[in-house]
């Protein structure tokens, strides 16, 4: 195994074979059974985000959406015009409508990035000025976290705020991470190996260790974390550049359109008025989509920072939702952290119950996660109730090591132990007994299934023998079988990475229903499995830890780095992942799903609401000269002008009404691609063609009681 | 049996012999276009010329030898129209004026054939035989070896490479339209139409409107032949004014028939070459039903606004008959007015201005789409193609992915080009027809007044930029206003699009190919045949709404 996680150490007081995949890491806002889709929105959130959304008003700001530059400068003109012609106050609403259609896309943008700005005060606070202990040579001095320069030496004890990032060199200590994590219980840090990564701007709980920074003051994980969630380093994806590109020549086609009209409304003996050509325009124009582009994206983001995981870019994102081959270490994704008792078999001559029985007792000594699962499945499968060591009375009881790889207790005369194969046949032929035959056969067996057997012997008045065989599995989390089986219909390959022998590793890929394997795995296997799929031209995705994990993680299209991990780790990936959770990877490619799934639905519902907005239009403008036109007008809407104003409004309001979709993002399913179009192109393509006649018919109603205008 | 019925029955009649070339011609046009050996006649071909025919073009190089060869055509053409006093077998016809010269240069290098001249009273043999004829086999040869380009793009990987031009024209050429031209001028010529080249035949007594004795002028011609290519290659340039309504070219129902389906095949049937370029036949189907779907469902709403028009006359000749010929009747005019609108022929044998007010919208629209169902020779396979990379850019967000198309991503330089593409024909026809109409003298030209005479102008610019050649009849387009700016909107409509035609082409050939999943769009499925369709008809109808209200819709609405 190359890579390590957390899991080792929390489940040595945790492991218990039945527990949710999802609930391993506690986190402090956990989203619901880690589906993509629930999100939080605040209606009040409008209300508060709306000075943010009226500073956007600066052209400066809005020429970076074409779509809504261009209603912009259409409100500019609509409210000049307006002034020219102060009476008229249908050019009045007109302006008015306009310039709430620009604020509300402002608005959509401004709610997206203030649910971020709330994060960022959080981190902030734990950005506090610190003083370092610095140094130098043998002595130290005092000085100002923002001096520290990358090589320098810092001390940190119990109680300091650690001043930067930085590898442990020297020392053991308990570092309390919550100001990034939001997890409460503390994390070991030590020098050497995959744990020696600190951040500045957590605690140091017990013990002293030197730190030596890693990285230049405000170039820090925690700078870098605020200027993630407040969007401040935000740049376009190339999916949204793309999507602008397109709506872009669709406001072009759009423009074309409405400005070629007078000339041919002249000939035809009618006169339109720039107010009512900009009106046109605005609702011709996709809108929709182009005034809630941004929001979408940022949100795509908040919602990974709502499970803790940061990504680097948006890019890696967008990357997410197109990966085909998921890479998954077998520890703690795939499996529960350790091996875990599966089943007692007794040699012959002896009953399952008694090898059970012996099997609790001799594992009551043993605190290694194996042992405690020896005892639970003594007590779930034969009631055996878990004794404790003081109850039994004139016990000596033998702890479990490394060295002796066993354990057991001497009570009542009996001697009873259990351990490793080699190590038990050594101590019963110790004691004068005999090994059974099938003792050999049934280890073997149990080996070549991929487990570990463990002997478990006695010794007492019947002389030296072994009782039987405990079968040591790993256990495959529960639920992943299925969540394979969704990616696989996702169209997601997923491959288990163990260090593992091959024939093991198979049972453990057949049992977990993944799509391949790669046992007995080294980092330049990793990196060469991913070269190779990538040459196919599939994007990978995969979690690490460890530094020789740095450039598979660099290599694969989206690399999510455990925080636990070591710095350079985290350099390499584009992603970290702060609970230190391998399994969220599938939900990170499931956002990043969603973020398209979100793009497409509102583009298509944006151009699809063009067609119902021509039939209220158009016949408002031409009834009057070619008054065949008048069939057009299937909503039969009150009057020209009420027309018009209706699909304004319309277009305004939809907008209002789409920023907690866009927000929460387009529910989200594990489905093939034809389910997923179909209902999409339903709900979105089919909805945003009737919407859009219904909607303008209400607000005409509506209008129409208006006195002076129906 | 009653003209309704005819008229389904000749559809049937024409679906069946469509569907019965589809495999054979389509396969047989991929092996074309893939094959790696020479004819003979084709080696001197490419001697003379200096081509090397194995040298493969990355995109800048083959839109330099499509472009260059056409700029040639365009100026030999000119000073064959210009010189024709001076030509022999000019049958006295004097040299064509500069205005005119350049359009009808521009018109049949572009395979548009727009004619702003009458065919029988302006052009000898020498310029119709060795000028637009020839023009007729290859500007419709270097569509196809566009379209070749942009499907060799999406099979082909990690290459800029899309083939060689000088090949593809050459093979297109005599490979496929001049075998396929000789065969149905034969047939043309066994059921009627006129093939010598014999002078003109002043034959009278006819009534010429106040009493008998009035005489008329007949021209002989190479006519079959030209009628043949001028339907296999999507062309449509007549050679008498009157075009397919002129018994001498189109004479028997049958041959009114087999013309549409002449004009239908190679589009058609282009994508099975497609399909099977790209390794899947099914990939092909899927674009065949696109087309199909359209072009059916074009056909049905022209029969039914053309049969169901009300007033007694039409409903006595059981239609609207005014500018239709008797021995085709309503129905057969209508599939080919309906087919040669949606393919880039333009050819006529009845008179578009003359159908219902929203038959004249159905003519227009079938333009207006990009001639896309099933387009013209080439043209039509790369004008769909670029709305399903539009189509699966939109639809593919919404299945999770990045879009992707036959393993192409579409990414953003995709997708700039694919804008762009759709953005040049509407530019090309809003504004050439609001300049028009802003200024005082061009509409001058409109026969009619209102509505009618608005669609005159409208249908006149997009047929240019469409490349259609189709007139609405009633506008006088020889002047030198229509004749310079329809000739530009020719030249623009069919070389801008294909610049980003080529360069998209280029773009997805250097890609690597993104492996299929069940996460993957699929493109060969109904549910996305049905998504194109509707994308086609939202995204190229809504831009010109405003236009066809003012127009077609206003007349055809009124009643």
């Amino acid at each position: 195994m190359t890579t390590r996680t957390e899991k080792s150490e929390d489940s040595m007081s945790t492991a218990t074979p039945t527990r949710a995949p999802h609930s391993d890491v506690p986190t402090g806002h956990k989203a619901p059974e880690g589906r993509v889709g629930a999100g939080l929105f605040d209606p009040k959130q409008l209300l508060k985000s709306l000075p943010e959304a009226c500073r956007k008003l600066d052209p400066r700001v809005m020429v970076k959406s074409p779509v809504m530059f261009v209603v912009w400068v259409g409100s500019v003109l609509t409210t000049v015009f307006s002034f020219k012609d102060p009476g008229d106050w249908f050019g009045w609403t007109i302006s008015a409508w306009l310039w709430l259609t620009v604020i509300f896309a402002n608005l959509a943008e401004a709610v997206a990035e203030g649910r971020g700005k709330a994060q960022a005060d959080t981190l902030r606070k734990a950005k506090t000025d610190t003083v370092a202990r610095r140094l130098a040579g043998d002595t130290e001095e005092q000085v100002p976290g923002t001096e520290l320069r990358i090589g320098d030496l810092v001390v940190c004890e119990a109680g300091d705020v650690i001043p930067g990032d930085g590898d442990v060199i020297e020392g053991v200590a308990s570092v309390d991470e919550s100001a990034i994590t939001g997890e409460s219980a503390p994390v070991i840090r030590e020098s050497g190996g995959d744990r020696s990564a600190v951040t500045g701007g957590t605690k140091v709980l017990s013990d002293r260790i030197v730190i030596r920074i890693t990285t230049r003051p405000g170039e820090t994980f925690i700078d870098r974390m605020i200027s993630l969630v407040e969007g401040a380093a935000r740049q376009k994806t190339p999916n949204e550049i793309a999507l602008n590109i397109l709506l872009a020549s669709l406001t072009v086609v759009f423009l074309l359109a409405v400005a070629t009209l007078p000339p041919f409304a002249n000939y035809a003996g009618t006169h339109l008025t720039m107010v009512v050509l900009v009106a046109l325009l605005v609702c011709l124009i996709p809108t929709t989509i182009g005034a809630l582009l941004s929001a979408i994206g940022i949100a795509g983001m908040d919602r990974l920072v709502q499970r803790n995981v940061l990504a680097m870019s948006g890019r890696a994102v967008e990357a997410a939702g197109d990966v085909s081959t998921l890479l998954l270490d077998k520890t703690g994704t795939i499996t529960l952290g350790n091996r875990q008792a599966s089943e007692f078999v007794p040699v012959r001559g002896t009953t399952e119950a008694e090898v059970a029985d012996a099997a609790q007792l001799s594992s009551l000594a043993d605190e290694t996660p194996e042992g405690r699962s020896v005892v639970v499945l003594a007590k779930e499968t034969y009631g055996l109730r878990e004794r404790h060591q003081g109850e039994l009375a004139h016990a000596e009881w033998i702890a479990f090591t490394a060295q002796t790889r066993m354990s057991g207790v001497d009570v009542d005369g009996r001697k009873i132990r259990k351990g490793a194969t080699g190590s038990v046949i050594a101590w019963v032929q110790e004691q004068g007994g005999t090994v059974a035959d099938d003792a050999g056969t049934l280890s073997s067996a149990i080996s070549q299934a991929g487990g570990t057997p463990l002997l478990v012997a006695v010794k007492d008045d019947q002389g030296a023998r072994v009782l039987g065989v405990i079968h040591l599995k790993d256990v495959v989390k529960d639920g992943m079988r299925e969540r394979f089986g969704e990616l696989r219909r996702m169209g997601i390959k997923t491959v288990m990475i163990t260090g593992d022998n091959p024939l093991t590793a198979k049972a453990i890929a057949e049992e977990a229903g993944v799509d391949d394997f790669l046992a007995e795995a080294t980092p330049e296997d990793k990196m060469a499995l991913i070269k190779r799929e990538q040459a196919g031209g599939k994007l990978v995705a995969m979690t690490g830890d460890g530094t020789n994990d740095a450039p598979a993680l660099a290599q694969a299209d989206v690399g999510v780095a455990m925080n636990t991990g070591t710095s350079a780790a985290k350099e390499a990936g584009n992603m970290v992942d702060l609970d230190s959770n391998p399994t969220k990877l599938i939900e990170i490619v499931e956002i990043g799903k969603q973020l398209l799934i979100t793009r497409g639905a509102l583009t298509t519902f944006s151009i699809a609401n063009d067609v119902a907005k021509y039939f209220a239009i158009i016949p408002a403008l031409f009834a009057a000269v070619y008054p065949g036109l008048d069939k057009l007008n299937i909503m039969h809407l009150s009057s020209p002008d009420s027309a018009i104003l209706s699909a304004v409004v319309f277009n305004a309001l939809i907008i209002i009404a789409l920023v907690p979709l866009s927000l929460k993002g387009v529910q989200y399913r594990p489905v093939s691609a034809d389910k997923m179009l179909r209902r999409n192109l339903t709900i979105y393509g089919i909805g945003g063609l009737i919407a859009p006649f219904l909607g303008i018919k209400i607000i005409d109603l509506l209008i129409s009681f208006i006195p002076g205008i129906g | 049996m009653g003209p309704v019925l005819a008229g389904i029955l000749q559809l049937v009649a024409l679906i069946g012999a469509l569907a019965l070339a589809y495999i054979p011609l389509g396969t047989y046009m991929a092996r074309v276009y893939s094959s790696d050996k020479h004819w003979r006649v084709e080696k001197w071909i490419y001697k003379g010329i200096g081509a090397d025919p194995d040298t493969e073009m990355t995109w800048p190089a083959y839109l330099r030898a499509v472009l260059a060869f056409s700029l040639i055509g365009v100026l030999f053409l000119y000073l064959l129209q210009r010189l024709q006093g001076i030509l022999p077998g000019s049958l006295g016809f004097s040299s064509v004026n500069p205005a005119q010269s350049f359009n009808t240069a521009a018109s049949f290098v572009t395979n548009t054939n727009w004619q702003s001249y009458y065919g029988e009273q302006t052009m000898g043999h020498v310029v119709q035989t060795a000028g637009l004829a020839v023009q007729n086999f290859v500007s419709a040869a270097v569509g196809i070896a566009v379209a070749v380009a942009l499907v060799r793009g999406f099979a082909r990987s990690r290459t800029g490479e899309l083939g060689n031009f000088w090949a593809d024209l050459v093979r297109g050429t005599l490979r496929i339209l001049v075998p396929g031209a000789a065969i149905a001028a034969i047939v043309l010529v066994a059921c009627g139409a006129i093939q010598n080249f014999s002078g003109i035949h002043e034959v009278g007594q006819f009534f010429n409107g106040h009493s008998m004795g009035g005489s008329q002028q007949w021209n002989g011609g190479a006519v079959a032949s030209q009628e043949a290519i001028k339907e296999f290659g999507t062309n449509g340039g007549g050679y008498f004014n009157a075009n397919s309504a002129h018994p001498f070219e189109n004479p028997t129902p049958f041959t009114n028939l087999f013309e549409i389906f002449l004009l239908l095949v190679i589009p058609f049937s282009l994508t099975r070459t497609f399909g099977v370029m790209v390794g899947s036949v099914k990939q092909g189907y899927a674009i065949l039903a696109t087309m199909a779907s359209i072009w059916l469902g074009f056909v049905a709403l022209m029969m039914w606004t053309e049969f169901a028009h009300h007033g007694p006359a039409l409903q006595l000749a059981g239609g609207a008959m005014e500018g239709k010929e008797v021995r085709f009747g309503v129905g057969s005019s209508s599939i080919f007015a309906v087919s040669t609108t949606l393919t880039s022929t333009g050819a006529v044998d009845s008179f578009h201005s003359s159908f219902t007010g929203l038959g004249g919208g159905i003519t227009m629209l079938g333009m207006m789409l990009g001639e896309i169902a099933p387009g013209g020779t080439g043209s039509g396979l790369y004008g769909i193609l670029i709305m399903a990379v539009i189509a699966v850019f939109i639809a593919g967000l919404m299945v999770g992915r990045t879009p992707e198309y036959l393993g192409k991503k579409i990414g953003a330089r995709e997708i700039k080009l694919a804008a762009c593409y759709i953005l040049i024909t509407p530019a090309l026809v809003l504004i050439f027809t609001a300049i028009s109409m802003a200024l005082p003298t061009p509409p001058h030209s409109m026969l009619n007044s209102g509505a009618h005479g608005f669609s005159e102008v409208l249908y006149a610019f997009t047929s240019a930029s469409n490349n259609n050649g189709s007139a609405f009849a009633g506008l006088n387009a020889n002047t030198d206003w229509f004749n310079t700016m329809t000739g530009l909107a020719m030249l623009l409509g069919r070389f801008l699009p294909m610049v980003f035609v080529l360069a998209l082409a280029g773009s997805l050939a250097e890609q690597k190919p993104v492996p299929a999943t069940a996460g993957t769009l699929r493109t060969e499925k109904p549910l996305f045949t049905g998504l194109l369709v509707g994308a086609i008809l939202i995204i190229t109808g809504l831009t010109y709404f405003p236009a066809l209200a003012l127009g077609p819709l206003a007349e055809g609405l009124a009643s």
